[in-house]
């Protein structure tokens, strides 16, 4: 084991909320139904805006026609795409940083072309919703339909004509990496395995659906924005630059969240509308995405094809890694985040955990006719740690050695760090080794390889697989900052001792369901030394809140935390400034504890009330030169390290009905190492939570196009969410291996579960079906797939 | 999405319901317990002058035993056929049929008449009605009449109720205690529609299986008898042969169309699986 051993320090104290299970402060208010969700806020005078969406997946807006529409009962405006023009300008989702990658603009609505089924072409605003459906298919839009390029490779192929003609092929972007030495390792090879990855498109199904009130004042010229986002201050900022405006006449509201995923980090063409209806009818406009409009128009991920190559020695040593990924990402790169992340990020991660130096990389990035794709939990993270994993299996197959083995003989060594990857990344200190031996005793690995063999003689075929992974967390400004992006990587906090000896702390991070809130109310009264229940937390309100990155990429904890840590220790010396003035005494000589003044010896002095009582109401009794300052502000930005990486393992037990093809998911383990554990139900749920949409994607989820362009499954019948009666039960684990950037250690927990939870799976189903001689290399893993990999039907 | 507008009425009997549906006309539709109506209506995908709830039509509730057989009314719910011990003791097939029906917040809704006069080809109970040769009441303002499973669907969604009829009843003959049942489906997950799945009945004679009635749902428009497969079965006994020559011929009593949820070979292979099933079930229960 190395859980490295630290110093004791404030976290380790005897009263400190850091590392237990406390409730979380806004569970009672969900639960009792009295959570603010956009769909719960109605304005005097709001109207509701419908769209009316492109059934083409790439036609000419030849006319519209919303004439009878306009006399629908209730009809406020329609509103084309030329007319919104005026109001809203165009984006283009590109980044300096992203060499090459190219986009071309894209209107809030659709302007004399439609590029993807679901694109809006107009907007129906309504007294009511229903009323805006209703005038919404009297709109008469005749289009004239062009060629559709839905498939990624037909996008790619030579002479394929360009979805957009003025850039001469649909590449949006391409990345080629070429480390060490890898012809070299590969003829030096004593086996050499590849195969062609293959993963689904799909997306990140929220509970809550995207939505947005938007109420623009004219008589005050500011815009308030109640909006499920994950990232104010962005939207704040992007909002403003398009409508024209200076970003302190945009406020945006983000109160209680459904579900955000990644999902709701992005730039919505549907919310630009929303925003500029808004001034252009100066009254409030409601958009509630319906589940239809969700699955056409939500952010879909993954969708890779990549091929992989291993070289690898006879004694397991892994000489080299060699990938082509392509991906399509829909017609345009969605702003301002970019849909070249996630094949960025699968040539930064394929191989990470391996100390492996030859290493070669290429990744195309298509436009295509089809919904626009961009950054879903744990962008990159499944497509490279499957390839990667599936690649290290089938490198073990060849050379006949167990899977445990050649991991244990190539992960990074855990007295290695500081350590770079093939591909560059920095890892500050990582726990490979001890990680995988810890799960390897939870799950019992040699007791399970028994059974596998004894079942197997009965017919019965069961099979493990083991995915071990890095996380990116943490991200610096070297995410997005250095390409030019105004997305924060620095959080705020600012925490205050209010009249009544209570603590109040505004965050610039946002909560969606993960426990933000929790998290941040048990730093700060750590650092200070109140009680939990004296701790309040303000979120979501950039008119009140510090300036910050939101939550996101993991960052929450690991950035936000650390904020708040750092102004609850400052306002907690300031309290102490103030009761050495009261007592008389020396502020190194007192502490905190409970919220009360504490002395050397613990004795209680003087309580958090009658410090706050002396320092509002009687600041006269205090020494005449000395002024109380009972509220503190700090940043933080992580800026030794790009990233914050953590790193994992998990493993699945599954069986395969070789007679119907269907698998079924035994037990699934996880250990993984986010640095300082704050609140570990948090965390182990937010792991659980993860490997679920992990699983989802291994077995079930898929956004199914035709070849013209028509998502085929756009409904929660047809798309297939993971749900509780396939899941196995998921045992979590932890090494602790704390960041030393911070005080309080933390990385991030939120892409861990999702990162490997499809290797692990993919892994076991090819070992369950190992006797049968096939292997499978894509997932969704449908009972079809398996049924004609061992050739029951073909 | 919101439904479009639609007058709703509640009659207090059945007469007066017959009259409100033959007065709006062939796209009036009746509601019950709402889950398959209200998503069709939010998804804009109905759209009728008026929706006629028979919620509260006591005459169509209600489990009863009729000589040796059943009647059960249109507004069962799932719920309420899955908790019957008259239905587990006199038709166990669809006390097994109904724990595969969606799930428990959707049984407490649906009804027992919703789902057959839906006629959805992947859903479970109307198979169980056609291998239970069901029998279905069907009143209008011209009186009752009797239609037979095997009549009644049609299509997809489509059945032998014309407009102005409503579905009150469905009796279940005479079972005979030698009657034994098997039930199997496959769906990716628990509580979605079949990919394939089937209901079978059989009459237990000596060592042999007699008169079996094999209903498939999910191959096709709508629920389907294997004739060919249920005559192979006929007087056989128990062994594998026979099995092997039953599965057979259901490439000649099934024709399922490929879709986007699965091949006509992935179809075939799992009616052929889920036959193997219901046969084991049907040897289970006659030992």
């Amino acid at each position: 084991m190395t859980e490295r051993t630290s110093p004791l320090s404030a976290l380790d104290r005897p009263n400190s909320y850091i590392g237990r299970a406390v409730p979380r402060p806004n569970l009672g208010r969900l639960l009792e139904g009295r959570g603010q969700y956009v769909s719960d806020i109605s304005l005097p005078r709001m109207a509701h805006v419908v769209f009316v969406r492109s059934p083409y997946a790439h036609a000419r807006i030849v006319s519209i026609d919303a004439a009878d529409a306009r006399k629908g009962k209730g009809v406020v405006a329609v509103v084309t795409g030329a007319e919104l023009a005026n109001v809203c300008t165009p984006w283009v989702g590109v980044l300096t940083h992203l060499k090459g990658l190219k986009s071309p603009p894209q209107h809030a609505i659709a302007v004399d072309r439609a590029c993807w089924v679901g694109e809006a072409v107009a907007a129906v605003v309504a007294a009511s919703r229903a009323e805006a459906e209703d005038a919404a298919a009297r709109v008469l839009v005749e289009y004239e339909e062009l060629p559709v390029t839905a498939d990624m490779d037909d996008a790619l192929a030579a002479g394929a004509a360009p979805i957009h003609p003025d850039f001469g092929d649909n590449i949006a972007f391409e990345r080629r990496l070429d480390v060490g030495e890898v012809d070299a390792a590969f003829a030096q090879a004593d086996a050499v395995a590849e195969a062609e990855f293959v993963f689904a498109r799909h997306t990140g199904v929220t509970l809550e659906a995207r939505s947005i009130v938007a109420d623009w004042n004219p008589g005050e010229q500011r815009l308030t924005v109640y909006q499920g986002t994950q990232a104010p201050h962005m939207m704040q900022n992007i909002i403003a630059r398009h409508l024209g405006l200076a970003e302190a006449q945009v406020r945006v509201l983000c109160k209680d969240v459904g579900g955000s995923f990644g999902i709701k980090v992005h730039v919505y063409a549907d919310d630009m509308a929303t925003v500029a209806l808004s001034k252009l009818l100066k009254r409030p406009v409601k958009h509630v995405a319906d589940r239809v409009e969700s699955f056409l128009t939500d952010i879909h991920a993954r969708d890779h094809r990549c091929k992989g190559r291993v070289a690898v020695r006879k004694d397991g040593t892994i000489l080299a890694f060699e990938i082509d990924d392509r991906t399509g990402i829909g017609p345009y790169s969605v702003y301002p985040r970019t849909s070249a992340i996630e094949a960025n990020q699968v040539v930064n991660l394929v191989g990470g955990p391996y100390a492996v130096k030859n290493y070669r990389a290429r990744a195309r990035v298509a436009f295509q006719n089809k919904n626009v794709t961009c950054q879903y939990r744990a962008v990159g993270h499944p497509i490279a740690c499957s390839v990667t994993e599936g690649l290290v299996d089938r490198a073990a197959a060849a050379i006949g050695m167990d899977p445990v083995e050649i991991r244990r003989r190539n992960l990074l060594p855990d007295d290695c760090y500081p350590a770079e990857s093939a591909a560059g990344m920095k890892f500050e200190a990582l726990s490979h080794h001890a990680a995988l031996e810890k799960i390897l005793a939870m799950m019992d690995y040699e007791a399970l390889r028994a059974e596998q063999a004894r079942l197997r003689e009965q017919g019965v075929y069961r099979g493990v697989g083991i995915a071990s992974f890095i996380e990116v967390t943490n991200p610096s400004a070297a995410f997005y900052g250095v390409g030019g992006a105004r997305i924060s990587s620095q959080d705020g906090a600012a925490v205050r001792l209010d009249a009544s000896g209570a603590i109040v702390c505004q965050t610039s991070i946002t909560e969606q369901g993960q426990g933000s809130e929790a998290i941040i109310a048990q730093v700060v009264a750590t650092a200070v030394g109140a009680p939990l229940e004296r701790v309040r937390v303000i979120l979501g309100d950039t008119d009140n809140v510090p300036y910050g990155g939101g939550t996101w990429a993991s960052r929450g904890a690991g950035i936000g935390g650390e904020a708040a840590w750092r102004a609850g220790r400052a306002l907690r010396d300031n309290i102490l400034s103030v009761a050495a003035a009261i007592l008389q005494t020396e502020a190194a000589a007192l502490d905190i504890a409970g919220g009360e003044i504490v002395d050397a010896e613990g004795h209680a002095r003087i309580g958090l009330d009658e410090i706050a009582r002396i320092a509002y109401f009687r600041p006269d009794t205090l020494p005449p030169d000395f002024q109380a300052e009972l509220i503190a502000t700090r940043h933080y930005a992580p800026r030794k390290f790009p990233f914050a990486f953590t790193n994992g393992v998990q493993a699945a037990s599954i069986e395969v009905d070789v007679r119907t093809g269907f698998v079924k998911l035994l037990r699934h383990w996880v250990v993984e190492d986010c640095g300082r554990v704050i609140n570990p139900q948090l965390v182990d749920e937010q792991i659980r939570g993860g490997v679920v949409q992990g699983l989802g994607a291994a077995l079930f989820e898929h956004c199914r196009y035709d070849e013209r362009g028509q998502m085929l499954n756009a409904n929660m019948a047809d798309y297939l969410v993971p749900m509780a009666g396939e899941m196995p039960d998921i045992e979590v684990a932890h090494v602790e291996t704390p960041t030393q950037e911070s005080e309080l250690g933390a990385k991030g927990a939120g892409e861990a579960g999702t990162a490997g939870a499809a290797a692990a799976v993919a892994n076991a189903v090819n070992d369950a079906l190992a006797p049968f001689g096939a292997v499978i290399s894509e997932i969704p893993l449908t009972p079809e797939l398996v049924l004609r990999a061992i050739g029951a039907i073909s | 999405m919101k439904a479009p507008e639609f007058d709703y009425a509640r009659p207090a009997s059945l007469d007066e319901a017959l009259r409100l549906l033959a007065d709006g006309g062939e796209d009036a539709r009746v509601i019950a317990g709402g889950q398959s109506l209200v998503p069709a209506l939010n998804l804009r995908l109905a759209a009728p002058p008026v929706v006629v709830d028979i919620g509260g039509l006591d005459p169509l509730r209600g489990i009863e035993a009729v000589g040796d057989g059943l009647r059960i009314g249109a507004l069962v719910r799932h719920a309420e056929l899955a908790r019957s011990a008259l239905v587990a003791a006199r038709c166990p097939l669809l006390t097994q049929a109904i724990a595969h029906v969606a799930h428990p917040a959707i049984r407490n809704r649906g009804t027992f008449g919703g789902s057959l006069a839906q006629a959805d080809p992947a859903a479970e109970l109307p198979a169980c009605a056609l291998a239970l040769d069901a029998i279905m009441i069907v009143a209008s303002r011209s009186g009752e009449r009797r239609v037979a499973a095997q009549d009644f669907f049609r299509g997809v969604y489509e059945t032998a109720l014309a407009a102005g009829e409503i579905l009150v009843a469905v009796e279940i003959p005479a079972l005979g205690a030698d009657r034994r049942f098997g039930f199997a489906e496959f769906s990716r997950r628990r509580g979605d529609f079949a990919i394939v799945g089937v209901a079978a009945a059989a009459t237990k004679s000596g060592g042999r299986l007699a008169s079996p009635r094999i209903a498939f749902f999910g191959t096709g428009d709508r629920p389907q008898l294997a004739r060919a497969a249920a005559a192979a079965l006929d007087g056989a006994a128990n062994d594998t042969n026979t099995r092997k020559a039953a599965r057979e011929k259901l490439a000649a009593d099934l024709d399922p169309v490929e879709d986007s949820t699965a091949s006509r070979a992935m179809r075939l292979h799992l009616a052929g699986e889920a036959l193997e099933q219901a046969i084991d079930a049907l040897w289970r229960e006659a030992a």
